[in-house]
């Protein structure tokens, strides 16, 4: 995409296991432009927040990264520690599930919220004090004065995941990560907190990435959806355009195999058979293909290329695709 | 009042379970009356913190009432105790929510599976393994390639196969299945859902099925139960209560599922609040403080469950039909 905020080239994550080397992330391109939402989903195992973390240069420290991450003009890989410090927390934000390990538990919401802004910012600290108010405000929490003094085991999931998203918000970021924002909460408190995400990205014009496992999540809050399996990207499209005709077959097992409310109960769920590759054994061909059911010929010895489809901008990497017009 | 059928196998009748925290009380279950028919599948839904496994757990006895009684095929197992109890227990039996750290993993799976067995005294080595292969097998598992094996050469999904046989091999006929599929990925999930129908028709299982998914719940439920912050607001039929809900909460908690279609433009919701301290709950009605028709009545006074519609009962001053 040209202009675009971020664009990950040709990302690859490698880690070594006592099992052997595992790539997380095998070949990933992404780009998302300011003011967009991009949904990136998958799997527990699919290398979906060892991208956000090659992406915010927080990988462990044995990963090896090879590939570009160019954020607002500059590639991230090539960048100082000190100068990635100064980018992470300004322009450069990230909301994780848990609030608890964002969080400093020995400190204030006040002084962790202050910290940051004077940390980035050249605010005194009455401004900083008075901008804290001011954001615990904005994601919706009542009597942010008082909430200033508490500790955050002082303050409910879906509080603390307001703080955390204060926190990320503190310098007018322009690039937000949410992984998994609302994994860790009750589903009234989800909606509220997607919401919250949802208004203050349009109100700053910010880029966003939501990483989810979640289909019905990234459908009605993302512009672009990109679905990741066994490291890679596989199926890539605006998402009204993904969910009107998805062409990967695990994109639409994955949908299929959600349980649905308007489905009588005890109707056989179409579930996907076995489970994803080992990642320290590296299949040849599609790494789907031991579980799919258009699986034939080359797909268990030669791996698709992510691909366009009929238009430029749906991508996916599949020998036997949907085809066009049928199902979803 | 909530008859569910004409022959009710568990049967929970004003069961009130408390805990005390620090010199507080948590009212985890307050005043709580269910049945569930022989054959039946009750859903029980309600977030972290209603006291939906706490039921699940005073139901097992593993967790002791204050008041109330649990009737299981007619013997009230809150008045058990010993090898009574141990015996009625036999007959019940409960999956969790994390299968991995449901396994002891320093021992072999055919032995985790053969425990029960042993725990109610059958002697004969045969006879168990010949159980323990019956029902390794229905779970989808090869008992010749898997016994050996520790838990930790399992994925998630497969332990939760592995604990569902477990909760089988003593023939139960009432299986509490506490959350069993919410620590699983989307793909592993629709399998151990679909198991877990087959198991139920394959051994005749009646199943309370307690979860915070509603779309899960109703994937497999014939009534659903919602709690809120430890009391019941509404039982009803699956399809009629997800239609029509009566009580306020149940139809929030409907809308707030995302629904895996962009053009259903999520609302942009209400603000609801989030759920208060179970160490305080409100007077009257308990989920008055997040309710958009709650009144001066719904502080004073605790709605009963009453009928909304046919096999359909809500607790609310104000119900929504």
């Amino acid at each position: 995409m040209n202009g675009a905020l971020l664009s990950v080239e040709d990302a690859v994550v490698d880690l070594p296991t006592p099992r052997g080397n595992l790539r997380a992330v095998d070949h990933v391109d992404l780009a998302v432009g300011a003011g967009r939402t991009l949904g990136i989903v998958g799997e527990s195992g699919c290398g979906k927040t060892m991208l956000s973390r090659a992406i915010l240069q927080l990988l462990p420290r044995k990963a090896k990264l090879s590939g570009r991450v160019i954020f607002d003009g500059q590639d991230l890989t090539t960048l100082s520690a000190e100068k990635l410090r100064k980018l992470r927390g300004r322009s450069l934000a990230v909301v994780f599930q848990d609030p608890m390990t964002s969080l400093n538990p020995v400190l204030t919401i006040g002084t962790q919220l202050i910290e940051t802004i004077q940390e980035h910012l050249e605010l005194d600290l009455a401004q900083a004090r008075q901008r804290s108010v001011e954001l615990l405000t904005a994601v919706g929490i009542p009597a942010p004065e008082q909430r200033l003094t508490q500790y955050p085991h002082q303050l409910s999931g879906g509080m603390r995941q307001r703080v955390a998203i204060a926190v990320a918000l503190s310098c007018e970021p322009k690039l937000l990560i949410a992984d998994e924002p609302t994994t860790a909460l009750d589903v009234t408190i989800q909606a509220q907190i997607l919401d919250l995400l949802a208004r203050e990205q349009q109100r700053r014009h910010m880029a966003m990435i939501i990483i989810t496992h979640d289909l019905g999540v990234v459908a009605g809050r993302t512009d672009e959806v990109a679905v990741m399996y066994a490291g890679r990207v596989v199926e890539r499209a605006p998402t009204p355009a993904l969910f009107k005709q998805m062409r990967m077959p695990y994109t639409e097992a994955l949908l299929a195999a959600l349980p649905k409310l308007d489905v009588p109960p005890h109707t056989p769920l179409p579930a996907i058979s076995g489970r994803p590759p080992d990642p320290t054994r590296p299949l040849k061909g599609c790494s789907f293909s031991p579980r799919c059911r258009y699986s034939a010929g080359r797909c268990s010895t030669e791996k698709p290329r992510l691909s366009p489809a009929e238009t430029l901008e749906h991508l996916y990497a599949c020998f036997h695709p949907i085809a066009a017009g049928s199902g979803a | 009042m909530l008859q569910a059928a004409s022959d009710p196998l568990m049967k929970v009748e004003n069961l009130v379970v408390e805990y005390s925290v620090g010199g507080k009380t948590i009212h985890a279950v307050s005043d709580v009356s269910l049945e569930i028919a022989r054959g039946e599948t009750l859903g029980l839904v309600g977030e972290s913190g209603c006291g939906k496994s706490t039921l699940g757990r005073a139901v097992l006895q593993l967790r002791q009432a204050v008041s109330g009684k649990v009737l299981f095929d007619g013997h009230d197992l809150t008045t058990l105790k010993g090898e009574s109890l141990r015996k009625m227990r036999r007959r019940v039996q409960l999956i969790f929510q994390d299968p991995i750290a449901s396994l002891n993993p320093r021992r072999r799976i055919g032995d985790i599976v053969a425990e029960p067995l042993v725990i109610a005294g059958v002697r004969d080595p045969e006879e168990r393994k010949r159980r323990v292969s019956e029902v390794l097998s229905a779970v989808g598992l090869d008992p010749t390639l898997v016994s050996g094996r520790l838990p930790h050469e399992f994925s998630g999904g497969q332990c939760q196969r592995i604990c569902i046989a477990r909760s089988l091999v003593l023939n139960p006929e009432f299986v509490i299945c506490d959350e069993p599929v919410s620590a699983l990925d989307v793909s592993i999930r629709a399998q151990i859902l679909n198991l877990l129908e087959e198991m139920k028709a394959r051994y005749g299982l009646t199943l309370l099925f307690i979860a915070h998914d509603l779309a899960v719940v109703k994937a497999v439920s014939d009534r659903v139960a919602v709690m809120y912050l430890g009391r019941l607001c509404e039982v009803g039929p699956s399809e009629q209560l997800f239609a029509r809900p009566a009580h306020p909460y149940t139809a929030l908690l409907i809308e707030a599922i995302p629904v895996p279609d962009p053009d259903v433009r999520p609302t942009m919701s209400v603000p609801v609040g989030e759920p208060p301290s179970p160490i305080a709950p409100p007077s009257g009605c308990r989920f008055r403080t997040r309710c958009p028709r709650a009144d001066a009545r719904c502080a004073s006074e605790v709605p009963e469950l009453r009928v909304v519609a046919p096999g359909q009962f809500a607790a609310c001053h104000h119900p929504l039909i």
